[in-house]
C-alpha cells in the first residue's frame, strides 16, 4: 500500500517537472523569436546600432556649433539603379533642420522597385539624428530610365555635444542602401534555376 | 517483503530478450548508455578522420589532396576539380566540427557516461522515463545521417556539401548556399537538439526525483551534479538554436526576412540568437567532463574531493554566467565600447569558478597518496590541458587583443585545447575509469598507458604550435596559406597522425580487453572509489538497486 502510494507521489512530481522544463523549452523559443520586435524597439528608443531616430516637429534650439554630415549611397548587386546623393558633404548648424537630395536612376528597360535601409556612424550618434521626412522602408517603383528625386530631411539634436560618447564627434555619416524589392523569393528556389550553370562548373 | 521479491522475479523473467528487442526497442539505461558510447565511438573516428585529411592538406603550402578527393568524389574535372576542393576543404571543417560536438562530444559525455552512471550514482533503478531515453537515442541517429548526406548534396552553386562552419553564419547560410545541403545540415542540428532536449528532460527529473532515500542534493556525487548542470543548460540554449536556425531555414525556403537587410532583417541577429546557445554549448561539452575529473582525482589520490560544496557551486555559478557571456564571441561586429566592456568582464568572470575547481583539484591530489592508474593520468591530463586553454581564453576575452586574434589559428589552438584536449581527454578518463565496472572486463594497463601518453604528445603537437601560427596571423578556415606560415604547419599536421595512431591504440585496447576478458571485480579502484556504483557487481545487475541504498 505505501509502496503504491510512493508510486503515485512519485508520477506526480515527475509530471510536475516535465511541464516545468516543457514550459522553458517553449518559453525559450518563444523568447527567440521574441527578439526580433524587442531588438528593433530597443534600436528605436536609444539609437543603438546607428538607428536613426524619425520625429515629426524640428528642433526648437540651434546652436553655434556647426558639425560635418557627410552622405554615401549604395545599391545592393540585383537591382539596375544607379543612386547618389546631390552633395556629398555639407556643413551645418547643430539643431539646424536642413533638405538634402539623393537621386535614384533606373537603368532597366523595365520598371523596378527597390527599398532603402538606412543608418549612421558613428553608430552613437544615431540616437541624436533626427529624421522628419525621408524615403526610407517605402518601396520605390521607378519605370525604365526615370530619375527621382528623394529629398532627407533632418536636424542634429543639440543634445549630441552633451554626453562624453557623442561630444568629441565632428563628423556624422549618413548611408543609405537600395536593395532590390522583387517579391521576396525562397533562396533555396533560385538554385534551381542555377542547376544548369551548376553542373558544368 | 515478499513484494519486493516478487517484483525482483518479475524482472529476472524481463531478462532474456531477442537482440533486436534488446538493442533497438531498449528502455534500460544501460544498454541505451552503450549504445550511445558506441554510436559516439563511430562518430569520433568519422570526425576525427575529416580533421586527419584537413591536417594532410595543411601539411604543406599549396593545395595537395583536396582536387584529388574532389575528383574522386564528386567527379569534378580539371580547374572545377581545384574550387570543388575548396569548398570541399571548408565542407570537411563544417563537417567535423558538428560532428565532433553534436555526434561525439555530447553523446558520450550526456548519453553515453550520463545514462550510464546517474541512475547507479544517485540509486535509482533507471532513469524516470526508460521509452523518452530510448527516443533520445534514435533521433540522434538520423540527425547523424542527415549531416552526412549534406555532405553529399549540392550546396554553393556547382559545388557540394554546407560550408561556413559550424556557427552557420548568414549570409553564406542562406543566399550563398542556394543547395539543399544546408537544409540537411540544419535539420540534422533541429533533431540532434531535440534529442537532447528530451535526454535534458529525462536527467532533470531522475536527479531531482529518483534519489535514493537519504540522498540529499548536498550528498549528490559531483558528476551528478554536473549533468544536472548541463541539463539545465541544454533546456535553456537549444531551443533558441532551434529557433534560430528555424529562421534561417524559413529565410531560405519561405521567404522571411529575418537575417536579410534587404527585408529590414539583420544578420548579426542570427549571430546573438547563435552564440546565445554557443556559449552555454562550450559548458555543456565540459560540465560532465568536470565531474568526472573530480570522481577520479579523488578515487587515485584516496582522499575526498577537496571543497566538495565549493565545487558543486563553481558549477552552478560557471553555467548560470555562461549565459551572459555571448558578445565575446562577436567583438569585430561592431559592438559599442560600453557592450565591449561589459562582455570582457562578464567573460573575465569566469575565469574565478573555474579557477576554484582547478585549484580544489590540485588541492585533492596534495597530500593525498596518488596512484598513477590510466585513469588517473588522463585525469591529471584534463587539468593541464584545459588549464592551459582556460589561459589562452583569458586572452580572448579581452576585446583589444581579440581584435587581432579573431578567427585566427589561435582560437583554433584555444578551443581545442578546451574541448579536444579538454572534454575529449575527460571522455577517455572516463573511459577508463568506468570500463570495469561497465563490462566486468579489466583493460590492459600497459595498453591504457601507451594511449595516454601517444595522445598526450600527438594531441599537444598538433594545437601548441597553432598558437604560434595565429599569434602570426594565420586565419581559419582556409585550404591554404603563404609560404611564411609552412614550418609549424608541418609540426601540426604531424601530431595529428601521432593522434590518430593514438585513436588507433585505443581501439586496440578495447578488443584487448575483450578478448583477454580478465575479470575486474566490483571494485578495482579500491577504497578511494566509494560512490554507490562501485558497491555493485561488474557488470551491473540487468535491473539494480531492487532494494534501494540507504545513504547515511
Amino acid at each position: 500500500m505505501t509502496e503504491k502510494s510512493e508510486d503515485t507521489k512519485r508520477s506526480g512530481g515527475n509530471r510536475t517537472v516535465v511541464t516545468i522544463c516543457c514550459a522553458f523549452v517553449l518559453g525559450m523559443i518563444g523568447m527567440s523569436y521574441a527578439a526580433v520586435p524587442l531588438y528593433r524597439m530597443f534600436c528605436q528608443v536609444t539609437g543603438y546600432n546607428g538607428t536613426v531616430q524619425r520625429v515629426e516637429q524640428m528642433s526648437d534650439r540651434v546652436l553655434d556649433k556647426t558639425i560635418k554630415i557627410r552622405f554615401d549611397a549604395n545599391v545592393a548587386p540585383g537591382l539596375p539603379w544607379t543612386f547618389t546623393p546631390v552633395q556629398r558633404e555639407i556643413e551645418v548648424k547643430i539643431g539646424e533642420t536642413v533638405q538634402v537630395l539623393y537621386m535614384a536612376r533606373n537603368l532597366a528597360t523595365v520598371a523596378t522597385t527597390g527599398q532603402a535601409t538606412y543608418n549612421v556612424t558613428p553608430q552613437s550618434a544615431g540616437a541624436y539624428f533626427n529624421k522628419v521626412q525621408c524615403f526610407c522602408f517605402t518601396e520605390t517603383t521607378l519605370e525604365p530610365g526615370e530619375e527621382m528625386e528623394m529629398p532627407v530631411v533632418f536636424f542634429v539634436d543639440p543634445d549630441i555635444v552633451d554626453p562624453v560618447e557623442t561630444r568629441g564627434i565632428h563628423t556624422i555619416t549618413l548611408s543609405y542602401t537600395f536593395y532590390s524589392h522583387t517579391p521576396s523569393k525562397p533562396v533555396a528556389s533560385v538554385g534551381d534555376e542555377t542547376d544548369g550553370d551548376a553542373k558544368q562548373l | 517483503m515478499a513484494g519486493t521479491t516478487a517484483a525482483h522475479g518479475d524482472h529476472q523473467e524481463h531478462k532474456p530478450l531477442s537482440f533486436f528487442q534488446r538493442w533497438f526497442l531498449s528502455t534500460n539505461h544501460k544498454d541505451i548508455g552503450t549504445l550511445y558510447l558506441i554510436f559516439a565511438i563511430i562518430a569520433g573516428l568519422i570526425g576525427g578522420t575529416l580533421s586527419v585529411v584537413m591536417r594532410m592538406e595543411l601539411q604543406e603550402p599549396g593545395i595537395q589532396i583536396f582536387h584529388g578527393l574532389a575528383h574522386m568524389v564528386y567527379g569534378f574535372e580539371g580547374d572545377a576539380a581545384i574550387d570543388g576542393g575548396k569548398q570541399m576543404f571548408n565542407v570537411f571543417t563544417t563537417a567535423h566540427a558538428l560532428i565532433m560536438i553534436f555526434f561525439m562530444v555530447m553523446p558520450a559525455l550526456i548519453g553515453g557516461f550520463a545514462n550510464w552512471m546517474i541512475p547507479l550514482m544517485i540509486g535509482a533503478p533507471d532513469m524516470a522515463f526508460p521509452r523518452m531515453n530510448n527516443i533520445s537515442f534514435w533521433l540522434i541517429v538520423p540527425a547523424f545521417v542527415l549531416v552526412l548526406i549534406s555532405m553529399f548534396v549540392e550546396g554553393p552553386a556547382g559545388a557540394y556539401g554546407a560550408g561556413g562552419g559550424w556557427t552557420l553564419y548568414p549570409p553564406f547560410s542562406t543566399s550563398g548556399q542556394p543547395g539543399p545541403a544546408m537544409d540537411f545540415a540544419i535539420l540534422g542540428i533541429h533533431i540532434a537538439g531535440a534529442s537532447s532536449i528530451l535526454g535534458a528532460i529525462n536527467f532533470i527529473t531522475t536527479i531531482f526525483n529518483m534519489r535514493a532515500p537519504g540522498m540529499t542534493m548536498h550528498k549528490m556525487p559531483l558528476f551528478a551534479w554536473s549533468v544536472l548542470i548541463t541539463a539545465f543548460l541544454l533546456l535553456l540554449s537549444l531551443p533558441v538554436l532551434a529557433g534560430g536556425i528555424t529562421m534561417l531555414l524559413t529565410d531560405r525556403n519561405f521567404g522571411t526576412a529575418f537575417f536579410a537587410p534587404e527585408g529590414g532583417g539583420d544578420p548579426i541577429l542570427y549571430q546573438h540568437l547563435f552564440w546565445f546557445f554557443g556559449h552555454p554549448e562550450v559548458y555543456i561539452l565540459i560540465l560532465p567532463g568536470f565531474g568526472i575529473v573530480s570522481h577520479i582525482i579523488s578515487t587515485f589520490a584516496r582522499k575526498p574531493i577537496f571543497g566538495y560544496l565549493g565545487m558543486a557551486y563553481a558549477m552552478v555559478a560557471i553555467g548560470a554566467v555562461g549565459f551572459i557571456v555571448w558578445a565575446h564571441h562577436m567583438y569585430t561586429v561592431g559592438l559599442s565600447l560600453n557592450t565591449q566592456r561589459y562582455f570582457v568582464f562578464a567573460t573575465m568572470v569566469i575565469a574565478v569558478p573555474t579557477g576554484i575547481k582547478v585549484f580544489s583539484w590540485i588541492a585533492t591530489m596534495w597530500g593525498g597518496s596518488i596512484r598513477f592508474a590510466t585513469p588517473m593520468l588522463w585525469a591529471m591530463g584534463f587539468v593541464l590541458l584545459f588549464t592551459i586553454g582556460g589561459v589562452t581564453g583569458v586572452q580572448l576575452a579581452n576585446a583589444g587583443l581579440d581584435r587581432a586574434m579573431h578567427d585566427t589559428y589561435y582560437v583554433v589552438a584555444h578551443f581545442h585545447y578546451v574541448l579536444s584536449l579538454g572534454a575529449v581527454f575527460a571522455i577517455f578518463a572516463a573511459w577508463y575509469y568506468w570500463f570495469p565496472k561497465m563490462t566486468g572486463y579489466m583493460y590492459s594497463e600497459f595498453v591504457g598507458k601507451l594511449h595516454f601518453w601517444v595522445m598526450f604528445i600527438g594531441v599537444n603537437l598538433v594545437f601548441f604550435p597553432q598558437h604560434f601560427l595565429g599569434l602570426a596571423g594565420m586565419p581559419r578556415r582556409y585550404i591554404d596559406y603563404p609560404d611564411a606560415f609552412a614550418g609549424w604547419n608541418l609540426v601540426s599536421s604531424y601530431g595529428s597522425y601521432v593522434s590518430a595512431f593514438g585513436v588507433l591504440i585505443f581501439l586496440y585496447g578495447v578488443f584487448d580487453a575483450f578478448a583477454k576478458k580478465r575479470v575486474a571485480g566490483d571494485n578495482p579502484w579500491g577504497e578511494g572509489a566509494n560512490t554507490l556504483e562501485w558497491q555493485l557487481s561488474s557488470p551491473p545487475p540487468f535491473h539494480q538497486w531492487e532494494q534501494l541504498p540507504k545513504i547515511k
